[in-house]
């Protein structure tokens, strides 16, 4: 079984952390996992991409035509990536600035308005983490204690911030339950 | 220690370390600078040696006079920087010194683009810079296995006195993966007081080292050059590697790639054995010496109708695909060479149609 996700985003918005502690978590359950960066002459409000391909066997191609989910953070994102989206998948929309629909009915869409949630936590930073945790709820890719272990190992050195991010986590969880 | 998630970069950096290697000096290039950012961190860490150098060329002379003097030496750089070393490059292989280099490949010519290619195969494998010489060069898949190579490397560069180049492409240096560090791959440094320059108080000895590469006498540079072939005839011996795919079956055609294409290559494979459809792979894992032998053999199978080379460039491999099979099967080529790399898709269609 593979499965890939693809995170995509504005530079900034946290795009190549959040695939990286999916990638991390990943791990940590015992899969074979690859996390590859869109890389190219960037800077801040460009584009950022980044892809996991999570798999219980040794993964060949780093290369994903279509994943089988998205984690759309913004309008471009969405409009460009949606229709790659494997049937049956999961794409997630940052609905507080996105406006527009994703346009598919074959595949499990969750809209969550995270600046709003992440500014009622206190820190409009904390959006990425709410993402990550609301399409990990929802797409059950990993279990869900080791996305919380690994938001702490990436936080590690900035011990102050993680009781924030454990909010933000629970959070996110919670609006792709309800 | 357990498997740690690391970009190809910094894990290549961190495996140098682990293979008692204590010097770096390099130049930033895309897409391999985080092996110079991890390093200007951890080297001072570990009581190693960082140092940028003014360029590549420099960088290039500054591995030659460490590696003359008996340290173990590393760098890295991309394409064009690479060129930019090979003049060094062709000293430090005649003046028979030890020394890694890794190219994380980048789209050429020129200053091409900074996304992955596979576009100096013939730079490493058949020359670079100028003279009779030959590098030992490395292909990892993975950032696992570029890992391990690099630890190899050092004890490989002593074994021949010679360089070893490690040809990733932009990929191999920008994803992150588990990996490992495995410790029964350090090698302790040989010893090298009968040729480095370091210093005839730390040998004890009243005879002086000479490290050079000049001969004028053309008898005795003709005897120089002869001992150089001796040592490329020994690696073509002892240091063959490759990998074989799915080669047990019934295939119809047969994939010879290395680095990121080849993992390309695995999964349209795996693709076309669930449509019915065979193919098998031969993955060279070092370029220099290539797997001759093992490509004709598989070739040789009695249902294998044609070879297909599959890289990220325009061929340059074929050539050696070519000279492995002899004759006797067609050789085609598939690839692209702008920094996009081919999909499991179209590797799978290109088969397609030597079936056709």
């Amino acid at each position: 079984m593979q499965s890939e996700v693809q995170f995509a985003g504005f530079g900034g918005q946290g795009i190549m952390l959040m695939g990286q502690i999916l990638a991390q978590a990943a791990m940590q359950a015992g899969f074979e996992v690859v996390w590859i960066p869109s890389y190219g002459p960037e800077m801040r409000g460009g584009t950022a991409y980044c892809t996991v391909v999570i798999s219980d066997r040794p993964i060949g191609s780093p290369i994903i035509r279509n994943p089988k989910h998205l984690v759309a953070m913004n309008r471009p994102s969405l409009e460009k990536f949606a229709s790659t989206v494997k049937p049956g998948g999961v794409i997630f929309i940052n609905s507080s600035i996105i406006s527009i629909e994703a346009g598919r009915e074959d595949v499990d869409v969750l809209k969550v308005p995270i600046i709003e949630i992440a500014k009622d936590l206190g820190n409009v930073r904390a959006a990425n983490i709410i993402a990550l945790a609301a399409f990990v709820a929802r797409s059950k890719i990993v279990d869900f204690d080791l996305l919380r272990e690994s938001v702490k190992e990436k936080f590690a050195e900035k011990e102050k911030l993680i009781p924030l991010n454990m909010k933000a986590l629970e959070e996110g969880r919670k609006a792709a339950l309800s | 220690m357990g498997k740690v998630l690391m970009k190809g970069n910094e894990a290549i950096g961190e495996a140098a370390i682990r293979a008692g290697c204590l010097n770096y000096f390099a130049y930033p290039i895309t897409p391999q600078s985080e092996v110079a950012e991890y390093l200007s961190r951890r080297m001072p860490e570990v009581g190693g040696v960082f140092l940028q150098g003014e360029s590549e060329v420099a960088v290039s002379y500054m591995i030659f006079g460490a590696a003359g003097c008996g340290e173990r030496i590393f760098t890295t750089s991309s394409s064009p920087g690479i060129s930019l070393m090979s003049e060094g490059i062709s000293y430090i292989a005649g003046a028979q010194c030890p020394a890694v280099f890794v190219n994380i490949m980048r789209g050429g010519p020129g200053l091409g683009g900074i996304l992955p290619s596979q576009a100096d195969y013939l730079q490493s494998t058949k020359g670079g810079g100028h003279g009779d010489y030959k590098l030992l060069v490395m292909a990892p898949a993975s950032v696992q296995e570029a890992v391990e190579m690099v630890m190899r490397a050092f004890a490989l560069a002593e074994k021949y006195r010679n360089p070893i180049m490690i040809l990733g492409d932009g990929l191999i240096g920008q994803m992150m993966e588990p990996v490992e560090f495995p410790d029964h791959l350090k090698v302790e440094a040989t010893n090298k007081d009968d040729w480095a320059t370091n210093g005839m108080d730390t040998r004890k000895s009243k005879n002086r080292n000479l490290v050079k590469t000049m001969y004028l006498d053309p008898e005795e540079l003709n005897a120089h050059n002869l001992k150089l072939k001796a040592k490329y005839e020994q690696m073509a011996r002892e240091e063959i590697l490759y990998e074989s795919y799915n080669l047990e079956g019934d295939y119809k055609v047969l994939i010879v790639s290395y680095g990121t294409m080849s993992r390309v290559c695995r999964t349209a494979i795996d693709n076309l054995k669930e449509n019915g459809l065979e193919v098998g792979m031969v993955r060279p894992q070092h370029l220099f010496p290539f797997p001759n032998q093992a490509i004709l053999k598989a070739a040789e199978k009695p249902n294998c109708q044609a070879i297909l080379s599959v890289e990220m460039c325009m061929g340059q491999m074929v050539e050696d695909v070519e000279r492995s099979v002899q004759g006797k099967r067609p050789v085609a080529w598939y690839g692209k060479c702008g920094g996009e790399v081919p999909t499991p898709e179209e590797v799978m269609e290109e088969v397609q149609k030597l079936m056709n």
